[in-house]
């Protein structure tokens, strides 16, 4: 550090110490002795059991010491970048807020344009499986964002088992359809009661418990019921699960090949891409209903008292708000979505394992609730599409895919703590519609 | 009788490596009122810093056990608090004053990043160390010869998490630091008027926490002579459900919490099903709070109106 | 019409711990009056007003609402939503409690749930988007749009109510307790805060809620001008029991009164005086 910094040396974000170029060395420097000590033992030394049992080590130094180099790179960068982007500083300014109000404006279009594009990704991309399937995957997670969003977004009840639902409705499918032989059509609306009821027996030890408590609780009953499909072998299967689980039908007609499936019917050469496409137009039409359904419940009264809720218990109270029956409808809504989003990934898999619900699910299904901006339907679909698209463009990082997606999750919120869309769009008005900033709406308190 | 006594000291133990782990989620939670998720992780890490400089110290042929321990105890604190100061400074601090769900997601891509960080580094892997305290106690022996057993290591655990906690009741009742700990608890704003380095108190805060989560992956290693990269994730819920059921915020609940759920789990396995073990203690908790709103020891919560 | 008193506690008592902050307590507010609770700070008038409205539940007493049709209600035996619900009693807040990320007319909405949950048949009827639901619908906002007008905030409709200034604040949230058909509305200090201007204004909005509403009213206030000049009657607390009750004109002379007032708050005691001259 100079000892008399010129005068136009701009401030850093702290505004505690001119930046200069000693300033940024300084930082480089401190930041590779932190990495030095993080990552001395658990780079620099690797272990392994042995051929015999014993644990060897080898050392990796060269490893090491390239990444403490990158580290001390990656500051210097990271400083000039914030010098560059000026005092202001920190990753929050990253989006002007013209862009901002541009992205707010474009917002009525995105949606249509998006909706659009949807319908005709099976168009454009028939004969790419692979995109099919993608699209099948971010649609099931837009589904449970859109439902997870009803408890958390609306309701700003924070659930951190909704995997759980997820699960009751896949393994409902499954058992009803392999036990009983019924149809999927049977076992949608089934499996969507089901997992609301669970949502309110959920619900019920819950209603008086508050933030972290609701957290943990919550968590522990994802927990619970994973935990019971892996056990209780006789019914669930255990560990290896369902196997066998019937596809679904176009109401009947099933999508196989030879006499009576539908490509007969039609009489056109089957092709298993039917399917797909099939499964693809299921899943947006799912994903569709709960959407409708989640915009036209916040115009109604329920959907008015969870938003109220969300913003002040006590006042809900006084107005006359049954806090009771609001909370658990909350949670047999958002349930139920889960429910179905269940069942429709039990009859695409045509397999379901415990492995499929574990607590990763539901961080990740919450991840994209916040990250699209709590409450907003657009936003839950563009975090669903960058979240899981992002993941698969990850897929080439191998090994180091979650530890990318880990620090991308940190990442997006120290840059966007509220979500992409930073508004809420009011339910009723009388001249016209303002979008309400979210630094003005509650976040609930459980 | 002796077969529930064998349980209890199992339990206890067990108990104690929970409490240890529970003390970093209810101080983080205390000042910062967040759910630190990555501090299963932070403990996973403990071991896996504990095993390598155990196993570097054997290499360079040092003997003297005690001696072996004392540094692998002290090495794999230190790194680890380093590991708990890094994480509070890239992924919660500049999230301070942001709405509430932010940081808990932030920690939650923290504990995907440490977790994976060690697969990377370390292995998929389970890696195993054979017993390094052996030895042991014969408490009783029944008629039907069944043996009541206090191994040694069992002793170390249950001492060491003794030390560390009158140690630790003394730095948060006694010290400045404590003092500005719990000052930033109350009041964060009227802290710092009152020339209370609020940064420095809190980051102090995750550098503690972190070291007890180490001291309890040392433990964890030495008692169940194995780690792996996946093991911060279960003992970090127990742990966290620990801090809940003890009341979050509470340091004595912690421990306690701790102890009850180290306690089910061992009694539920071995009078019940170890299958379900995880359900019993997920259950227990979810009783126990339907009944007492915020935890055993956790203060209730008045609604001003 | 009953001429049983709106609102009567007999023998309210309310204990935190060993602390006795409401000591049996007995007044009535007339049907279609106003009743204001004065009191130096800390006298328990607050407290009160939650045991009234079912924040918290009296240790001991009576709290006794009768409905114009005779209709009786015991409020320390109601579940809290239901003294809203059934009771028909309303309040507003110390600190005020909107919700301040929705607009003043959804503000006034969510204050209609019970109404609109019924008409929206829980919710079924609603979600197909009946006419019958749409009629509802559209009385509600008719009745917010009145409100919203009545106390000068119609231009604010599709405003956030977080962005609404501190004394339109205070008026949006009595609109909003007016919304829920009240039979009796408390307020707890609605003047605090607010400039002279304001304040006159609120009187005459508290007047016209008694007179053109047909709702007897609840108050809370320390500001001795708004008390001594709409309300009907005047009961006086301190520690916790009932030191006076009357016309404001007979309170205003009551040397008991005035001790309280000069033995704990120099300010108010001197209000009282300002008030009198």
């Amino acid at each position: 550090m100079s000892a008399s910094p010129p005068p136009s040396s701009p401030v850093s974000p702290d505004g505690a110490e001119p930046v200069g170029a000693a300033f940024i060395l300084r930082k480089a420097v401190l930041s590779a002795l932190v990495a030095l000590g993080l990552f001395s033992l658990m780079v620099g030394v690797r272990t392994e059991a042995g051929q015999s049992g014993q644990l060897e080590y080898w050392t990796r130094f060269g490893e090491l010491a390239s990444l403490v180099g990158a580290v001390f790179v990656g500051s210097i960068a990271v400083e000039l970048l914030r010098l560059w982007l000026g005092p202001r500083g920190g990753l929050g300014s990253f989006v002007p807020s013209s862009v901002q109000n541009g992205l707010s404006a474009a917002g009525r279009y995105v949606a249509p344009a998006l909706l659009i594009f949807t319908f005709l990704v099976p168009v454009i991309f028939y004969n790419q499986r692979y995109i099919l399937d993608l699209g099948i995957l971010v649609l099931t997670y837009v589904m449970l964002g859109w439902g997870l969003n009803v408890v958390v977004g609306l309701a700003g009840l924070l659930d951190l088992g909704y995997v759980a639902f997820y699960a009751v409705g896949a393994y409902s499918y499954g058992l009803l359809s392999t036990t009983f032989g019924l149809s999927f059509w049977i076992c949608l609306p089934l499996a969507g009661i089901l997992a609301a009821f669970w949502g309110v027996l959920l619900g019920f030890p819950v209603l008086r418990l508050r933030g972290d408590y609701l957290a943990i609780v919550t968590l522990a009953f994802g927990e619970i019921i994973r935990l019971v499909l892996i056990n209780w072998q006789d019914v669930t299967g255990g560990p290896n699960g369902i196997s066998g689980i019937p596809r679904p039908t176009l109401f009947g007609i099933p999508l196989a090949p030879g006499e009576g499936g539908l490509a007969a019917m039609l009489g056109i050469p089957f092709s298993p891409t039917h399917r797909i496409v099939f499964l693809f137009y299921l899943i947006l039409a799912l994903a569709l209903l709960t959407n409708w359904v989640t915009i036209r419940l916040r115009r109604l009264p329920i959907g008015r008292a969870w938003e109220a809720l969300r913003e002040d218990e006590v006042a809900c109270r006084a107005l006359g708000i049954n806090i009771t029956t609001t909370k658990l409808t909350a949670f047999a809504t958002g349930a139920m979505f889960g429910g179905f989003a269940g069942a429709f990934f039990a009859t695409r898999q045509g397999f379901i394992s415990p492995e499929s619900f574990t607590f990763q699910e539901s961080a990740l299904v919450l991840a994209i609730v916040v990250l699209g901006g709590m409450g907003s339907q657009l936003g839950v679909a563009l975090a669903a599409l960058a979240m899981i698209g992002g993941f698969e463009l990850f897929r080439s990082l191998e090994v180091y895919r979650m530890l990318v997606f880990g620090l991308a999750m940190v990442l997006v919120m120290i840059w966007r703590p509220r979500g992409i869309v930073g508004h809420r769009a009011p339910t009723v008005f009388l001249e016209k519609s303002k979008s309400i900033s979210s630094d003005l709406v509650k976040e609930g308190h459980g | 009788m002796d077969y529930f006594a064998q349980q209890l000291i199992n339990g206890l133990v067990l108990g104690s490596i929970y409490g240890l782990i529970a003390i970093g989620y209810t101080m983080v939670y205390g000042i910062v009122g967040m759910i630190n998720f990555a501090h299963g992780d932070v403990f996973m890490i403990g071991g896996f810093i504990a095993l390598i400089s155990f196993l570097v110290l054997v290499s360079v042929g040092l003997t003297a056990v005690p001696v072996i321990l004392l540094i692998v105890l002290l090495v794999s604190m230190a790194i680890t608090a380093l590991y708990g100061w890094t994480i509070e400074r890239i992924a919660y601090r500049p999230l301070r004053h942001s709405f509430r769900l932010a940081p808990m997601l932030s920690a939650i891509g923290m504990s995907f990043v440490l977790t994976n960080f060690s697969q990377v580094s370390q292995g998929a892997r389970v890696k195993p160390v054979p017993p390094i305290i052996t030895g042991g106690y014969t408490l009783h022996e029944g008629d039907g010869g069944f043996v009541v057993q206090l191994s040694n290591i069992q002793i170390v655990v249950v001492i060491t998490t003794i030390v560390l906690l009158g140690l630790f009741t003394w730095l948060v009742s006694r010290t400045r630091l404590g003092r500005d700990m719990r000052a930033c608890e109350q009041d964060q704003t009227m802290a710092a008027l009152l020339g209370v380095d609020v940064d420095r108190t809190i980051s102090m805060t995750f550098v503690i926490g972190a070291a007890l989560a180490a001291v309890a992956g040392m433990m964890y290693l030495l008692y169940y002579g194995l780690v792996d990269f996946f093991m911060g994730f279960v003992a970090g819920i127990k742990a966290f459900t620990a801090a809940v059921l003890g009341g979050i915020g509470s340091l004595p609940g912690a421990m306690l919490g701790g102890l009850a759920i180290g306690l089910i789990e061992t009694f539920w396995s071995a009078y019940f099903s170890v299958e379900y073990k995880d359900v019993a203690a997920f259950s227990i908790l979810i009783v126990v709070l339907i009944f007492l709103p915020t935890g055993l020891l956790g203060r209730p919560e008045v609604e001003k109106v | 019409m009953s001429s049983a008193p709106i609102l009567a506690l007999e023998n309210l008592t309310m204990r935190f711990g060993g602390i006795v902050a409401v000591n049996a307590l007995s007044f009535t507010a007339q049907r279609q009056q106003i009743t204001a609770l004065i009191g130096p700070n800390g006298a328990g008038k607050t407290t009160v007003f939650n045991c009234i409205t079912g924040f918290y539940k009296p240790t001991s007493g009576v709290i006794r609402l009768t409905h114009d049709d005779g209709a009786q209600f015991e409020m320390q035996k109601l579940k809290d939503f239901n003294i809203s619900k059934q009771a028909k009693v309303a309040r507003t807040f110390q600190n005020i409690r909107l919700f301040p990320g929705m607009t003043a007319l959804e503000n006034l909405m969510v204050a209609q749930h019970n109404a609109l949950m019924r008409a929206s048949g829980l919710t079924l009827i609603g979600l197909l988007g009946l006419p019958s639901w749409r009629a509802a619908e559209q009385s509600a906002i008719d009745n917010a749009v009145f409100w919203l007008k009545r106390v000068g905030l119609i231009d604010r409709a599709d405003d956030a109510a977080g962005n609404l200034a501190y004394g339109d604040q205070r008026r949006l949230e009595i609109a909003r307790a007016m919304c829920t058909g009240p039979a009796l509305l408390c307020l707890d200090e609605p003047a605090a805060g607010l400039n002279a201007r304001e304040s006159a204004a609120l009187s005459e909005l508290l007047l016209s809620i008694r007179s053109d509403h047909a709702t007897s009213i609840l108050l809370i206030e320390h500001d001795m001008s708004v008390v001594m000049e709409i309300s009907d009657r005047v009961v006086v607390m301190d520690y916790g029991v009932k030191i006076a009750e009357g016309t404001p004109r007979e309170i205003r002379d009551d040397p008991k009164v005035i001790a309280a007032y000069l033995g704990t708050d120099e300010e108010e005691a001197a209000a009282v005086m300002e008030a009198e001259a």
